[in-house]
Formats: C-alpha cells, sequence, structure tokens
C-alpha cells in the first residue's frame, strides 16, 4: 500500500473516530457509571416510559406520511411538467434550510390558540394542537419532510418511464403499473429516505420544544428527556434515554441491513 | 388487424414530429417504418401503439376509432429500442408480466411462458435476470413478453438499433420467421435500408414529419417517387441534374459518342461486388458498382481512363 493512500485511510478513521467514535462511545459509558440501576430507573420511570411511547409515536405517524407523500411528490416532480415545478422542488428543501426553532414558531404563528392564524378558530371546535402531541406530531413531519423526496428523484430519474411505458402496452393500468413495477424499481431510494427521515424524526429537538411546552409526562420526547435531566443535573439519567435513543436509532439501521440482505440473498 | 392512419399530427412544442401523416397498414403485413432520426418515424408507431396522443387525426383499427382508446387497452405488443426490461423480474415474471395482470390462470401462464421461450430460443434462461442477459437475448426476451398476450399488432421500435452487426442480421431473419409463423400484423422502425428491405413486405420512406413514399422494396428501388426516396433506399450519383444508381452506370474502355471521360482514383474489392471510384474531367466524384469477374477481366486499376455511360438515370421535378 503507497503512502497516500495509507494517509487517507487514517485521516478518514481519524475523523471519523474524534467526531463519531469517542462522543457515542462516551454516552454508553456515562449511562452506567453511576451503576445500571440509577440508568434503569430513569428510563422506566412513568416519564420516561412516557418518552419513549411519545418518540416511537412521532416516528410511526411521521414518517409513514413522509413516505407516502414523498413518494407521490417524487414521481410528479420526475414524470410531469407543468408551471410552479420548479419552485415546488425548492419548497421541499424549506425544512433543510429553516433553523428547527424556526419552524416551531412558524407553526405557533398558525395553530397557537390565543393569536394563532386558525388557532383560536380551532380552540373554538375544541381542537387544541400547540402544547399536544398533535402539533409535535406536525413539527416532526415538517423537518422530517424532504428526506423521500429527495432520495427517490434521482432513483425515478435514472431508471427513466420506459418500463412503465412497456407495463402500459401490457395491459396494467396505472395502479398496477405503480405497485408491480415503479415501486420494486425505487425501493432502495424508498427505504433510504425513510431510514433518514426515522433518525431525523426520533432525534429531533428544537422544532418539538418549541410547540410541546415540553409538559412532563405528557409532551415530552425522549430528546426533550434527555435535554432536561441534564439540566436537573440528573446526568447519569440524561445519559441513560440518550443511550435508549441511540438504540433506537441503531435498531432502525439494523433493520435496513437485515432487509437489504435478505433481498440480496435471493 | 389492419390499422388506418387518418391525417396524423403530433407535436412537441414547437417541433412537428407528424405533419398531416396517412397511412394503410394491411393484416397479417411486415411493414418497415424507414427514415432518418427526427423524421417522425418512432413517434408515428408510438401514436399507433397509443404511447402518444394526436393532436390531430385519427388512427383505426380494423375500422374501429381507437384514437382515444388508452395504451393498455389496444391489445398491441410493443418492444421498445431499449428493451424497457423489468430489471427486478427474471426473464420468467418479464414474459409472465401480461398474463399475470389478466390474471389467467397459473397453470397456463406456465404453459404459455414456456411455449414463448421456446419460440425466441431463451429455454433454460427463465430463472435469469436481464441484467444477465446479452443484448440479443434481452431483445428477443421483450420480443416474448409483448407476444405472450397473444397481441393482434406489433409494435417494434429500432428493435436491432443496439445491437452489433452479427446479432443484428441473425435476428433479423429470425423476425422474418416470426412472421410468418405467427402472422401477426407487424410494423417496426429502422433508419438502416438494408434492413427494412431485407426483413419488410411494405416500406414507408418518412421524412421531415411526413411519409415521402411507401410501397414493396422492390417499388421503392426502382420507380422511387423522389430524390429523396431515391437517396435514401439505396447509393445514388449525380450527373447534372440527373441521379442514377452504381450499378446503372456502364464503364466503357473505348470513347462512345456520349459517354463522358472519367479516371479511375480507387478500386475497391468488397466480395462478389466492386465498387470502382472515378473523377470526371470536370473533377466531379462517381462510384460505379460491377462485379469482380468484370473488373477482373477487363484488368480495371486506379489511373485508368475509362468512358461512362449512364442507364436509367432519373430527373426528379422539383428536389423533395
Amino acid at each position: 500500500m503507497t503512502a497516500s493512500r495509507l494517509g487517507l485511510r487514517t485521516f478518514a478513521l481519524g475523523y471519523l473516530t474524534l467526531l463519531l467514535f469517542v462522543p457515542v462511545l462516551l454516552v454508553f459509558y456515562k449511562a452506567f457509571e453511576d451503576g445500571f440501576l440509577n440508568a434503569w430507573e430513569t428510563v422506566t420511570s412513568p416519564e420516561g416510559l412516557n418518552a419513549f411511547y411519545l418518540t416511537l409515536i412521532m416516528v410511526g405517524v411521521a414518517v409513514p406520511i413522509n413516505t407516502v407523500f414523498g413518494v407521490a411528490c417524487a414521481i410528479v416532480l420526475v414524470r410531469q411538467r407543468f408551471r410552479g415545478k420548479a419552485l415546488l422542488n425548492s419548497a421541499i428543501d424549506l425544512p433543510f434550510a429553516i433553523s428547527p426553532v424556526v419552524v416551531g414558531l412558524a407553526l405557533i404563528f398558525v395553530y397557537g390558540p390565543r393569536d394563532g392564524w386558525v388557532g383560536p378558530w380551532l380552540a373554538e371546535q375544541g381542537v387544541r394542537i400547540i402544547f399536544t402531541p398533535v402539533g409535535m406530531v406536525i413539527a416532526t413531519m415538517f423537518v422530517s419532510l424532504p428526506f423521500v423526496v429527495r432520495e427517490v428523484v434521482p432513483v425515478l430519474r435514472e431508471i427513466g418511464d420506459e418500463q412503465e411505458q412497456a407495463a402500459r402496452t401490457l395491459g396494467a393500468n396505472a395502479r398496477q403499473t405503480f405497485f408491480r413495477i415503479t415501486l420494486p424499481a425505487i425501493r432502495w431510494g424508498v427505504t433510504y429516505g425513510v431510514v433518514l427521515a426515522s433518525a431525523r424524526a426520533l432525534g429531533e429537538f428544537g422544532a418539538v420544544a418549541v410547540v410541546s411546552g415540553k409538559i412532563s409526562g405528557v409532551t415530552e420526547t425522549m430528546p426533550l428527556l434527555v435535554a432536561k435531566e441534564y439540566e436537573t443535573f440528573n446526568v447519569a439519567g440524561a445519559y441513560a434515554a440518550a443511550l435508549v435513543l441511540a438504540l433506537l436509532a441503531l435498531a432502525i439501521l439494523l433493520a435496513m441491513n437485515l432487509v437489504k440482505r435478505r433481498e440480496e440473498g435471493v | 388487424m389492419s390499422i388506418s392512419v387518418v391525417d396524423v399530427t403530433k407535436r412537441f412544442g414547437d417541433f412537428t414530429a407528424l405533419d398531416g401523416v396517412s397511412l394503410e397498414v394491411p393484416d397479417g403485413s411486415l411493414t418497415a417504418l424507414l427514415g432518418p432520426s427526427g423524421s417522425g418515424k418512432s413517434t408515428l408507431l408510438r401514436v399507433i401503439a397509443g404511447l402518444e396522443q394526436p393532436q390531430g387525426g385519427r388512427v383505426l383499427m380494423n375500422g374501429r376509432d381507437v384514437t382515444d382508446v388508452p395504451v393498455q387497452e389496444r391489445g398491441v405488443g410493443f418492444c421498445f429500442q431499449h428493451y424497457a426490461a423489468f430489471k427486478h423480474q427474471t426473464v420468467h415474471g418479464n414474459v409472465a408480466f401480461g398474463l399475470k395482470i389478466r390474471k389467467r390462470p397459473k397453470a397456463e401462464i406456465e404453459a404459455r411462458v414456456a411455449e414463448l421461450l421456446a419460440l425466441v430460443q431463451l429455454e433454460g434462461f427463465a430463472d435469469r435476470y436481464p441484467s444477465q442477459l446479452s443484448g440479443g437475448q434481452r431483445q428477443r426476451m421483450a420480443l416474448a413478453r409483448a407476444l405472450a398476450v397473444e397481441p393482434e399488432v406489433l409494435l417494434l421500435d429500432e428493435p436491432f438499433g443496439a445491437l452489433d452487426a452479427t446479432v443484428r442480421k441473425q435476428l433479423r431473419q429470425w423476425l422474418r420467421r416470426l412472421h410468418e409463423e405467427v402472422h401477426v400484423t407487424t410494423i417496426f422502425v429502422t433508419h438502416d435500408q438494408e434492413e427494412a428491405m431485407d426483413v419488410a413486405e411494405q416500406i414507408v420512406v418518412m421524412n421531415h414529419a411526413e411519409i415521402e413514399q411507401a410501397g414493396t422494396p422492390r417499388e421503392l428501388y426502382d420507380q422511387p417517387a423522389n430524390e429523396f426516396v431515391m437517396g435514401f433506399v439505396g447509393e445514388v450519383n449525380r450527373i447534372g441534374d440527373e441521379l442514377v444508381r452504381p450499378h446503372d452506370i456502364e464503364i466503357l474502355l473505348e470513347p462512345d459518342g456520349r459517354a463522358q471521360e472519367g479516371q479511375i482514383e480507387r478500386v475497391a474489392h468488397l466480395g462478389f461486388e466492386v465498387r470502382v471510384d472515378l473523377v470526371l474531367d470536370d473533377g466531379r466524384t462517381l462510384a460505379v458498382q460491377t462485379t469482380s469477374s468484370d473488373a477482373e477481366q477487363r484488368e480495371l486499376e486506379a489511373g485508368q481512363i475509362v468512358y461512362l455511360r449512364p442507364d436509367r438515370a432519373r430527373r426528379f421535378a422539383a428536389s423533395a
């Protein structure tokens, strides 16, 4: 091996070690520093369990909705020509560009029960968005919106529409063509998009924090719990919650790899 | 199934791909749409298939107006230039696709797929994926897939365009034989005049969004309607305002009344045929075809002065 290749590899590994491996490993270490029991108590307390379930709900609602929207939106962007397409294309990237805190504030402007845009009217109907899990789901959907679209668009472009045309000539209608030809062809784009969107939905802090009101045991997700435990000097509890969050993310990655491996094994 | 195209116009933005095109394709025939790229031949094929919607004109099949019938209900088999193989499905899956859409019984599907794979000589390839096939095999798979649903019309867009010369010639012969066996009305698009002449019963020559001439290969070659057709279906020499085929020029060794003088530049031996390149005294160049035995007998060679007598030269009115 040449020195330059060795150097490049050392640089890549060193960079990852300092930036990624060391901090993540420290979370594991710190979580159990004060003993396993303490960590376990924080995670299994009513607050901890509630945060855990609420986080799963965030992912479970926001990601499927964004997946359906993302695939539909990608098809529109790639396969159709219309006025305002460039605008739609840029709008999809907005959640990447806007700070999550601003997203949260924007949602309060719209849904705030006292001086929001539609909030007061909704409040009269008995519907509350801000400071409830509903608002948090909307915030999570907002920040995780672009991932599936952005992963699927290049794949759709690459496969072209000849296979779809061929399916049509063979008698398939639009729905059959989508489920039998298009979806299998873009499945990896969709999968990566789902993984990225899930990771973002799991970890979202800023936008969710603003609209949640941080009501302990009611509108507190895992990331919010981590922050609260840390601020109230329960460092071990914070690390324990962080660890659960990290394990959830790992589970998603693992699930994707299992699906992929099974597929390639065929 | 007979096909009639009546006064069809298709535009893409400012570009006119078909300009009032009308065409009759008899039932059971094998027709070639021949023309240079951009002449509208692929667009015409796609309009017949229903993959493109024309802005004007009608398409009739067996006398029935199908202009507004969507592609999946037209009962046409279509082969794409780049095969459009379903990459995530096996050869079996590809060929069975149309039958599964039609919810045919499993046993029937199996029997039909086996029969078709035999027809296109792909037995034993059922479990392969398209990426594991050669170009020619992929094209045959695409043909089997299109034939599986027993279309009444088979449409092929540059079917052999992406294949190398040897495979091309094999598939050409094979398509002819297939057509004799299956006898489905077939239209294929090509820009290769030799391919069109070799395979088709009827050739439709297209240029600039219009049909220049339709007829048998013989008719097009011997009685071209205009300069474009004459130039497109075979080689031509221009002498003054006349056009003449290279094999319709006689080479004389001695001067003769109205024969033109020329000097041989090169004698190319192409097997049975010999092509003689000449320069006339006014500097224009000319190609003459003759047989190798003739060239040998008369010892034609570069540098020699000869005399040329054109036969069956044609003059067309306003150029096409």
